[in-house]
This record gives C-alpha cells, sequence and structure tokens, in this order.
C-alpha cells in the first residue's frame, strides 16, 4: 500500500497498554496469539492483569464473560477466524448476560494474504452483527483503531467486535479525528454517486475515486467504520443527493457492510447498489494486495463497478 | 455464612421443600426438567441457607459468594432455592417459562440472586473461573461456586476451563458435579462413556473430593474442606439420583425434560416427596 501506513493491531496494543495505566479495573485475555495480536505490550507491562488462556478460546469467552459481570473492563483478543468458533459463548455469555467485553480481532480478511482461505474470514461481520447487544467496528487505520478503543472503554459498557487486520493500512484520519458509534466519515464529497466502504476498501475507494474524476463522474467517499450501529442519515441522504451507492468491503457481500447499507435503502430510500466484495467464496494463498485484484475488489474494479453503475443509469434516464 | 444456624434436619424439609416446588414449576409449565432439579436440591439447599454468603434484601453485595448453575436446565431447582431464601416472592414461582414471568426456561440473569444466564451447556463454568480471577485481583475473600452436569462434561469447553481453573490456581472456586448418571437420550456410560472422573481432575490438578451428594453432613463437610484448601481449585464429586425422591422419575431418562404427565403422575410426585426423608 502506498502512502504512510500503520498497523492497526500496534495501534491496539499501544492504546489499551496506555488505558490499562489508569485504569486498574481493565483486564485482557488472549488466546496464544498475544505477540501478533499485540496484546503482549500490555501483557509485559501488566502480567497480573494480563490471562493467556492457551488455544482454548471458548474458555477465554466465557471467562471474559465472568469476568465482566464482577465488574472489569475485558478485552479479549485473537485472530478473527478463531473467534468465530466462540459463536455461542458470545452469543449466551456475553450478549444475553450482555456485559462490559470487548473483542478486539486482529488479520481478519483476505489481507492475512499467504496463510490462506483457512485463516481469511471473511464471514465474520455477518456473524458478529446478527446479534442482539453486539457492536460491530472496521476501523480504517491506526489513527481509527486509537480512537475506537479509546471511546469504547470511556464511553460503553456493552459487548463490542473490532475487526482488525494483520497489514498495516494508510492513515487517513487527521490526528484530532474521535470515532462515535453509528457515526459515519466523508472523506471525499460527490454529487453523482456514492462509495460507502471501511477498512482496506476506503482507501482504494479514495484511489477509485480519483480514476473516476477523469471520466467526468464525481464520487462521494464514506468510511462506514461502524457497521452496527450503522449511521443510517449518511446512508439516505447519500442515496437521495447522489441517487447510486457502490458498497466495498473486505468482506463477504451477504451479510456485511453491503446488505447493511441495502437494508436501509430499501427500508428508507430505494435506489441501486452495487456491492464490492467476496462473493460467496473462500480466499486463497498469495500477497495480500494481489488479492485484492484476484478477487476483482481493487482499485480498477472499484472504478469499473462504480462507472457501469453510472452508465447504466444514464442509460434509463435517456430511455425516458 | 447464613446468619441462621440451620440443623441438618431442617436442612433436609428445606430440601424437600426444593423439591416440590421444582415438580410445581414443571407440571404448572407442562414443560421443564424435573429430574437434575431433584438430584441437585439437597446440594443447593446447604449451599444457600449454610454454606453461602448471600443476601436476599441486597442481591448485589459486593462481598457476596457466587454461584453460576452451569446446567442451567435446573433451573426450577435454583429459582425455588433462591425464592426459599427470600430473592423473591415463592408466589411468583408458577411463572415459570410462562410469558408474563422472568422466570425463563433456563437459568436467567434477571432473576434476583442469579449470577448469569446459562443453559447452553459448557459455558458457565468457564464465567465462574473469570469471576474467581475477578475475586483474586480485588483481593475480595468471597468464595465462587459452579455446579455442572455429568452430560454437560462432555463439553471440551468444560475441560478449556478445568485447564484454566487450575493454572490459575484459583482455590477460591469450588466445581460440584451432579453425577447422577442420566442426560437426555440415555444414561451417560451409554452416551459417551468417562469413567473415573476424579481421577481425571486429580490428573487436571484439582483438589477432588468424593461424596454422596444426598447427605447433607458429607455436602457441608466437602464444601468446608474446599474452603480450606489452598493453592488449588476444588472439584467435589457428588454421586446423586437423577429424579431423587420421585420412584418413577429416579434413573429415568424420560424424566430429563419432562414434567409429570398427568394429574396422577403429578400428586404421586409430590406425595412422594412428602412422604420422603
Amino acid at each position: 500500500m502506498k502512502g504512510n501506513t500503520e498497523s492497526l493491531r500496534e495501534a491496539y496494543g499501544e492504546e489499551i497498554a496506555r488505558l490499562g495505566e489508569a485504569d486498574r479495573d481493565i483486564v485482557v485475555l488472549d488466546a496464544d496469539l498475544s505477540t501478533s495480536t499485540k496484546t503482549s505490550i500490555f501483557g509485559s507491562k501488566f502480567p497480573e492483569r494480563f490471562f493467556n488462556m492457551g488455544i482454548s478460546e471458548q474458555s477465554m469467552v466465557a471467562t471474559a464473560a465472568g469476568l465482566a459481570l464482577s465488574g472489569k473492563k475485558v478485552y479479549a483478543s485473537t485472530f478473527s477466524v478463531f473467534l468465530m468458533r466462540t459463536y455461542e459463548q458470545l452469543r449466551q455469555s456475553v450478549c444475553y448476560n450482555n456485559v462490559n467485553a470487548k473483542f478486539v480481532v486482529t488479520h481478519a480478511g483476505i489481507t492475512v494474504g499467504e496463510d490462506g482461505a483457512t485463516h481469511q474470514i471473511v464471514e465474520d461481520v455477518g456473524i458478529m452483527s446478527g446479534l442482539p447487544n453486539m457492536s460491530v467496528v472496521v476501523p480504517v487505520d491506526s489513527v481509527e483503531t486509537k480512537s475506537v478503543i479509546r471511546y469504547l472503554h470511556d464511553h460503553t459498557n456493552t459487548p463490542y467486535y473490532v475487526r482488525l487486520t494483520r497489514e498495516k493500512f494508510p492513515v487517513l484520519n487527521g490526528p484530532d479525528y474521535e470515532f462515535e458509534p453509528g457515526r459515519s466519515t466523508t472523506f471525499r464529497d460527490g454529487s453523482d454517486m456514492t462509495i460507502i466502504a471501511n477498512g482496506a476498501m476506503v482507501s482504494f475507494s479514495l484511489d477509485a475515486a480519483e480514476l473516476l474524476k477523469t471520466k467526468g463522474i464525481d464520487a462521494r467517499v464514506i468510511n462506514m467504520a461502524s457497521v452496527k450501529p450503522m449511521d443510517r442519515e449518511a446512508v439516505i441522504k447519500a442515496a437521495r443527493e447522489t441517487g447510486r451507492i457502490v458498497t466495498a468491503e473486505e468482506h463477504s457481500i451477504y451479510n456485511g457492510l453491503g446488505s447493511r447499507v441495502c437494508e436501509i435503502t430499501a427500508d428508507a430510500y430505494p435506489v441501486r447498489v452495487s456491492r464490492v466484495g467476496m462473493k460467496d467464496t473462500f480466499g486463497k494463498s498469495g500477497k495480500s494486495w494481489e488479492l485484492f485484484d484476484y478477487f476483482h475488489m481493487g482499485v480498477n474494479d472499484i472504478a469499473r463497478i462504480s462507472e457501469e453503475l453510472f452508465r447504466e443509469e444514464n442509460r434509463y434516464e435517456s430511455i425516458s | 455464612m447464613s446468619v441462621k444456624k440451620y440443623t441438618d434436619a431442617e436442612i433436609r424439609l428445606i430440601a424437600k421443600d426444593i423439591r416440590k416446588k421444582s415438580i410445581e414449576m414443571v407440571y404448572s409449565a407442562s414443560s421443564g426438567h424435573p429430574g437434575g432439579s431433584l438430584s441437585i436440591a439437597d446440594i443447593l439447599a446447604v449451599l444457600y441457607f449454610r454454606e453461602m454468603n448471600v443476601n436476599p434484601e441486597n442481591p448485589v453485595d459486593p462481598d457476596r459468594d457466587l454461584l453460576v448453575m452451569s446446567k442451567g436446565h435446573a433451573s426450577p431447582a435454583l429459582y425455588a432455592t433462591l425464592s426459599l431464601r427470600g430473592f423473591f416472592p415463592t408466589t411468583l414461582l408458577p411463572g415459570f417459562r410462562k410469558i408474563s414471568s422472568k422466570l425463563e426456561g433456563h437459568v436467567h440473569f434477571g432473576v434476583p440472586g442469579v449470577e448469569a444466564s446459562t443453559g447452553s451447556l459448557g459455558q458457565g463454568l468457564g464465567i465462574a473461573v473469570g469471576m474467581a480471577i475477578a475475586s483474586k485481583l480485588d483481593s475480595k475473600k468471597n468464595r465462587v461456586y459452579a455446579i455442572i452436569g455429568d452430560g454437560e462434561i462432555e463439553e471440551g469447553s468444560i475441560w478449556e476451563s478445568f485447564m484454566a481453573a487450575s493454572k490459575y490456581r484459583l482455590d477460591n472456586l469450588t466445581v460440584i458435579i451432579d453425577r447422577n448418571g442420566v442426560q437426555l437420550d440415555g444414561f451417560t456410560d451409554q452416551i459417551m462413556p468417562l469413567p473415573n472422573i476424579p481421577e481425571r481432575l486429580r490428573a487436571f490438578g484439582w483438589n477432588v473430593i468424593e461424596i454422596d451428594g444426598h447427605n447433607i453432613a458429607e455436602i457441608t463437610a466437602s464444601l468446608k474442606k474446599a474452603r480450606e484448601t489452598k493453592g488449588v481449585p476444588t472439584f467435589i464429586y457428588a454421586r446423586t439420583v437423577k429424579g431423587k425422591g420421585v420412584s418413577y422419575m429416579e434413573n429415568n431418562p424420560k424424566y430429563h425434560g419432562s414434567p409429570p404427565g398427568s394429574e396422577d403422575l403429578y400428586q404421586q410426585a409430590l406425595m412422594e416427596l412428602e412422604a420422603g426423608a
């Protein structure tokens, strides 16, 4: 990736270790991946409040629920794909009890790269969004990651799923940015169409918008980090003002960002929506940035799909 | 510990009441799990009326002892125990499993005295492990209890939690297994044989105590021994009878999850419980 890139998981590790200095109620759990998830930073600073539960994710999640029920502020981490085996612990012990436990996972999506399909989860946002009481955030960069962790600590006491990646991502937010659940960020204004993206796909979408500009198409680009709750007003405004929406996510086009945008437009302001993402398929080994092109999710693909949607709409307009 | 000192005979009367109320609840609801409620009644009576420090006037007293009913289908017995202990009026018990009531089919966090929602097996022990770690972090003197089923330990997550409790030397945690030998589909020995459970737990680093789970003195002594054991968690292997006290329910897998099937069977169950020890 071009530009100034920074690691989201390092941002998480540093931020939770920083918060841990002032707040002794913070406890962190991991399942034998702390050097990868970066909870090891907290672990080496506060070993008495760091619990490596071993390769036992179900135990980690149930224990997280118990710690939270006893008043601790719990952060539990592993790779996204491995947290999914604890769906039922998350459902019953965490979400039904509605406890203050945050699940900050890393290595989500196809940017795990060479590790291949077994580790490239692209279903997790859908799985987590379906849980009552669970909120879901997909940060775009290191600045947003730190802000999310700060916000969750300072202002929330319910379960959250925060999806981070192995790869470093370009820093798109300024240092003063502050995250809020249910609020999106418009990175580029435009009137012909809107690209709603999150995670890695935001910087791709900004590059795609530049390509579209050369073809006379003026695209708005929104970072929708907060998938649940979603910034409903921003989606409706995009539909009303630009008439066409493209969604872009490093996730299945089913049950993730794209599906949720479609739910809002169908419900409140129907417009055409094209979804860019994984099409009901598993990933594969490769360099992470090659995989975006392989799965037709790269910059050129976003631009092409956006242009097709734009021309198609115009064609209908000229017929009528 | 409970303020009033109950004699063994009084504890037995309370257990009898827990059993009768459990039967009334499942019959009124036309559903529910009587077998595992009857098997755990004596243990619950000792815990809540003799051993545990709980305060019905302030159910969230920060220094209280905590109990997680990991076998969450034993909700009738736990609800009956909590109401008899004064956490909520016994007149609410007939609401069990009904739409107007908080008394959910499986143990529910919204009920006064309940520490965590449970019902999907294999999770409550992990919750108790988290609570025990939290108590240690806060240097609290309270104790944490988990009641697990002997079918429930077929869940791999239970063994993950056994490992964790041992690693973190949770001597403030006592786990009681309701070893009644029966699960929904049949006998545990046939569904998934798991012999030598006490040896397995010793191999996992636990202090293991074997008792008759219907003997008030043995239950009491084991809980005291658990309290006095330092450095390791305690596992109380309580041999029990599924459906204890109702002849046609005893050792009968059918009554894992079925109420008395007729008014006659219902009256018979109440009569046998009343006449029992």
